[in-house]
């Protein structure tokens, strides 16, 4: 039995822990929460310039070819600190959508630039309220251009690169990579819930775009790019989780009431252990998903499933009982709290809710158990 | 990252197996047992009978020295073992308690001769051992016991009650921890034996469960003469010893308990909800979800344990969820299974309840499940003060005499 993260693994997160406590405290995520910036710019080009954002892209295309566990680990540490980088939209969608559909003269054109931080991509699959479903995706790529609307686009307002869930001329659903640094696009930032990883709405009037991936299949492709991304982002989740009970369990040992600790009350013990329960739950299921990912096993969707209906549901405990054991405190904009509730549902939302994950899982046992 | 053994690790899984596959039925094809049962005198000559093949195989003692014939494994064979005897059906339950926690404490401090004596025929399935720890004012405070230890010449007197013992009526002997000094606070006071479940004055009775049956006992003591030579520690020390034996609490095998979401799956394509079966309903299959997500959780952990034990580490206390989350999960799966039957799910006649009345059985018996070993609560504090470091609760009786602790009716 060999479940856990190999040493040299351990030794890369000990690595990206240690720069992160340093270029990545709650200072540099607020400066993007209430600043101008849509990204932390020097951030991101330190996690490039570490091998971090090649982590998964093999080494023929310009990454660090240590796999998807190792992306698995730096999802996690950046997870931890509430990244304000676009980390997700181009890593765990855009380079995961080009390495799995795209053919090999997309791959040398494209892998090499989002390993070294040069274009920042994104996967829009959303056109407003409910979760991807088959069919339901309106923009059309006819003769090279794209043209149709998605909302809400992650870091939609930075990226140069846009995987979008569409159709051809003859209504199969396809991806289609669209280049937003061309014309034919117009950008609106979106208001959210978490302004320290943007959303914008996106135009597409005949913007140029190429096809990714074979024709009819885009929605098998999406599902297959949202599997992978799941997996990746339940570590991202696990990692922000991870630091919302060390926060309360820190606060809970020096906050005194009536006379001691609150953390010497049971109300506050056993809560807080029903949180430690639920990320140990979500750590082991990442850690499942992460083999399936690693292995391309076909247990990958289920895998996958799992990772992420309970990696959202341990982030959202989490994050929300941080802020109530913190008190009045942890409702300030001054506490640090906030970041991580923000972030939590922002990531539970962003490839889809639990819900669909939940349907996407319960689909999985029943056809599992009919073979 | 991988599941695979280690070549060693391999050889001994491919040698239980073989052992299991030529000494016992695979639980696939057994008839399936009702978990309810009381244990009859056929099942202990059966599990006895299985203990003796174990041992002849080099199946009981795995990590135990070698002179107690053991085969001094590491941990990591163990969970092996069990992971693949958990496939068969085989008799247990009942020298779980003896093997795992009563001669462990007997090794730590027992005399070489009393070892010789005893742990040969625990090990060979030739005796049954119990453990005496609860009593009705000590079950999560157990220190609170009362049973009484008053030296007599070379002797010792109990006096008292003890409850929750497990298979206390067909038991050979016990292992106990009594109070011998009320006048000091109630963890200097203890005393710990090992004593004969047959001497004059143990009486054993069965504690009828909610779910009908008897798995456990109360035992009283009148007058019950224990040598001293059967003291296990100090005289006052037997809080010491009795976290010896509580730290030796088998690791967690895994065995879920039923019905799970394999049973939900099952029942749910049985059953209709608003004309269609119940596993298209979207709110069913959310249920289904999130307990396939708990279920699974707990395998995985599982394995985490094991790559520690396997790579030689000590395991991290990720294991002690289990429990917790296995109890709760089978209640509310049970009462579930019960809400999509309707007015049926009262019904328990096994002829005509889904999947022989397994539901119906797990809503009676999960509530034991959620109490004993270490309730619900317990656990938590355990979790809570272990594990995240918090402070441990007040304790008002920690400095003053065990007499003078304020006590209630019950």
């Amino acid at each position: 039995m060999n479940f856990d993260f190999s040493d040299d693994l351990n030794q890369l997160r000990d690595q990206a822990r240690r720069y992160l406590a340093e270029h990545c405290t709650s200072k540099h995520v607020r400066s993007v929460l209430e600043g101008e910036k849509s990204y932390d710019g020097a951030l991101w080009q330190g996690m490039a310039d570490m091998g971090w954002l090649g982590a998964a892209i093999p080494e023929e295309y310009g990454g660090a070819g240590l796999g998807h566990e190792g992306l698995c680990i730096i999802a996690e540490e950046l997870g931890r600190v509430a990244a304000p980088v676009p980390f997700t939209s181009s890593i765990c969608l855009a380079a995961e959508a080009v390495m799995l559909a795209g053919n090999s003269e997309q791959k040398r054109r494209l892998l090499t630039g989002f390993a070294a931080g040069m274009h920042i991509g994104t996967l829009a699959w959303a056109e407003g309220s409910g979760n991807p479903r088959e069919s339901s995706f309106t923009p059309r790529l006819v003769g090279g251009k794209l043209t149709g609307t998605k909302w809400p686009v992650p870091d939609g307002g930075s990226a140069d690169l846009c995987v979008v869930a569409a159709q051809d001329e003859a209504g199969r659903p396809i991806l289609a990579l669209a280049d937003l640094r061309a014309g034919g696009v117009t950008r609106t930032a979106l208001e959210t819930i978490d302004p320290a990883r943007p959303q914008a709405r996106i135009d597409f009037a005949g913007t140029p775009a190429e096809q990714l991936g074979a024709a009819g299949e885009g929605w098998a492709l999406l599902q297959s790019v949202l599997d992978r991304a799941a997996v990746l982002i339940a570590f991202e989740q696990l990692g922000g989780a991870t630091t919302c009970l060390e926060m309360a369990t820190a606060y809970a040992q020096e906050r005194y009431a009536f006379g001691r600790p609150i953390g010497g009350y049971q109300a506050i013990k056993h809560k807080l252990a029903d949180v430690y329960i639920a990320n140990e739950l979500a750590r082991s299921n990442a850690y499942y998903g992460a083999w399936a990912l690693q292995t391309g096993a076909a247990e990958l969707t289920l895998a996958a499933s799992s990772a992420r209906v309970s990696a959202t549901e341990a982030y959202h405990l989490a994050s929300k009982e941080n802020i109530q054991t913190h008190g009045g405190m942890g409702f300030t904009w001054a506490a640090d709290c906030h970041l991580y509730y923000r972030r939590s549902k922002l990531l539970g939302l962003t490839i889809g809710s639990a819900g669909y994950w939940k349907n996407r899982l319960v689909t999985e046992l029943e056809t599992r158990n009919a073979a | 990252m991988d599941f695979d053994d280690t070549n060693e690790e391999a050889a001994f899984r491919a040698e239980a197996r073989a052992f299991l596959a030529a000494n016992a039925t695979l639980k696939s094809v057994a008839k399936p047992v009702s978990r309810g049962r009381h244990i009859r005198a056929e099942e202990i000559t059966r599990a006895k009978e299985w203990q003796a093949k174990k041992y002849a195989a080099g199946f009981a003692g795995i990590t135990w020295p070698k002179r107690w014939g053991g085969r001094e494994l590491a941990p990591i064979y163990n969970v092996i073992y069990a992971q693949e005897e958990e496939l068969y059906a085989v008799p247990r339950g009942v020298f779980e308690i003896g093997l795992g926690m009563c001669i462990p404490t007997m090794m730590a401090y027992a005399t070489p001769e009393q070892l010789e004596r005893f742990v040969g025929p625990a090990l060979r399935g030739e005796e049954i051992w119990c453990q005496l720890f609860s009593e009705p004012a000590g079950g999560s405070d157990v220190a609170a016991l009362r049973t009484r230890a008053e030296r007599d010449g070379d002797d010792w007197i109990i006096n008292g009650q003890k409850i929750w013992t497990s298979g206390a009526h067909y038991c050979d002997y016990g292992i106990i921890v009594t109070r011998s000094d009320p006048n000091v606070p109630k963890h200097a006071g203890l005393t710990f034996f090992f004593l004969d479940m047959k001497s004059p004055g143990v009486e054993c009775r069965p504690i009828k469960q909610i779910s009908g049956t008897s798995h456990f006992n109360e035992v009283f003591f009148t007058d019950v003469r224990v040598p001293d030579a059967q003291r296990l520690g100090a005289v006052g020390a037997g809080w010491k010893v009795s976290i010896t034996t509580l730290m030796n609490e088998r690791l967690a095998v895994g065995e879920v308990p039923r019905p799970d979401v394999e049973d939900l799956l099952a029942l749910t394509r049985m059953i209709d909800v608003d004309g269609e079966p119940a596993i298209r309903n979207v709110a069913v299959r959310e249920k289904i979800a999130d307990w396939h997500c708990r279920t699974q959780g707990l395998k995985f952990t599982r394995f985490r344990t094991m790559t520690a034990l396997s790579r030689g580490q000590t395991p991290g206390p990720e294991n002690s969820i289990a429990k917790v989350v296995n109890a709760s999960k089978l209640q509310d799966i049970a009462s579930y299974g019960l809400d999509l039957m309707g007015a049926a799910g009262m019904v328990m006649d096994p002829e005509l309840a889904p999947l022989h009345a397994l539901f119906q059985e797990g809503l009676l018996f999960s509530p034991g499940l959620r109490i004993a070993g270490g309730t619900d609560e317990i656990l938590r504090n355990i979790i809570a003060e272990r594990v995240l470091n918090l402070p441990a609760d007040i304790r008002v009786d920690k400095d003053k005499a065990f007499n003078q602790v304020a006590h209630g009716k019950r």
